[in-house]
């Protein structure tokens, strides 16, 4: 019998992830260690994160990391990829860091075209800091601070990254999948690899936006946390392709 | 003809594995791990696993190897 399925070989040997029972998280982090692995860019490669239950990935990826401050992760890719332009440099963030601390960096780092790949991690809420309303909050969807949901007079309405990044000229790539079934699963895979073949190909900022569920915040089960995503998150935000150049 | 390993160690007893078996082949077990949580167990007596992997894409903690 011949091993099929194992860890990838750009994930550190021993370590568990330190992330809730059912959270998406250890998926999309597996996922680009596969695709790190497939394109053989693991020496020449550097992540950036910021703050947030996504700041752990250098904890699980054997590969160099910067850590910026909360929602800089953009920032301070721009300069190392702008230092080292020979290397392959990659951001990691939530929704909350992405596109609410950080939204300034996040747009003007698509308008300038760096050539660095973004992921962000869509769970409509702020998951480390115990469920906050997020700039992806659901209409209706209660948190510790919209107690009776969130209405448009008083939060206003999500934001649709991927859509936004997609209308910056600078974006060669902007794509959101999904966590819930293994299709999804490998049609994100996928994703992943073309955001970081723009940048290999030098074309522009690639960018793939991630859905993914949060058992603890929600107050659900794992599969029930899954349904969600599939029954009340993917109406709001469509998966596809946005941008491909 | 397949074959699966679960490291309990790393299993947090999410249960997703339990749900997503095609041939419901991963069951819920009544030894609890070091957490203390139930964890589950691989059940193929009459050898149905075909090692589609489907268990370990869907694991959120790698704690599943496939081999066929």
């Amino acid at each position: 019998m011949q091993q099929v399925f194992s860890k990838p070989k750009s994930m550190k040997k021993d370590f568990r992830y330190t992330f809730c029972p059912g959270c998406d998280h250890g998926i999309a982090i597996r996922l680009i260690g596969e695709v790190i692995d497939e394109l053989g860019v693991r020496e020449e490669i550097i992540s950036s994160t910021s703050v947030g239950c996504s700041v752990f990935l250098y904890d699980f990826l054997d590969i160099d990391a910067v850590e910026a401050p909360h929602g800089r992760a953009l920032a301070s890719a721009t300069g190392v990829k702008r230092a080292r332009p020979d290397k392959v440099v990659f951001t990691y963030s939530g929704d909350g860091d992405f596109a609410s601390i950080g939204l300034a960096e996040s747009m003007h780092t698509a308008l300038r075209g760096e050539k660095i790949t973004a992921f962000c991690i869509n769970n409509t809420t702020y998951g480390m800091t115990g469920g906050q309303l997020g700039p992806t909050t659901l209409m209706g969807q209660k948190t510790t601070t919209s107690p009776t949901g969130r209405n448009q007079d008083y939060y206003g309405y999500p934001i649709k990254i991927a859509e936004h990044i997609a209308l910056c000229d600078g974006t060669a790539f902007s794509a959101r999948v999904s966590l819930d079934t293994v299709a999804n699963i490998n049609k994100a895979k996928q994703a992943i690899k073309k955001a970081f073949q723009v940048q290999l190909e030098g074309k522009g900022f690639g960018f793939v936006e991630i859905l993914s569920s949060c058992p603890t915040n929600w107050h659900m089960t794992p599969e029930e946390a899954h349904e969600r995503v599939r029954n009340e998150m993917m109406p709001v935000f469509p998966l596809g392709v946005f941008k491909e150049i | 003809m397949g074959k699966i390993v679960i490291d309990n160690n790393r299993c947090k007893s999410c249960y997703i594995c339990t749900m997503t078996c095609p041939k419901g082949l991963i069951k819920k077990s009544d030894k609890t791990n070091r957490l203390g949580d139930y964890m589950v167990e691989f059940d193929d007596k009459n050898s149905e696993c075909i090692g589609c992997a489907m268990c370990a894409k869907r694991c959120p903690d790698m704690a599943i190897e496939v081999y066929r």
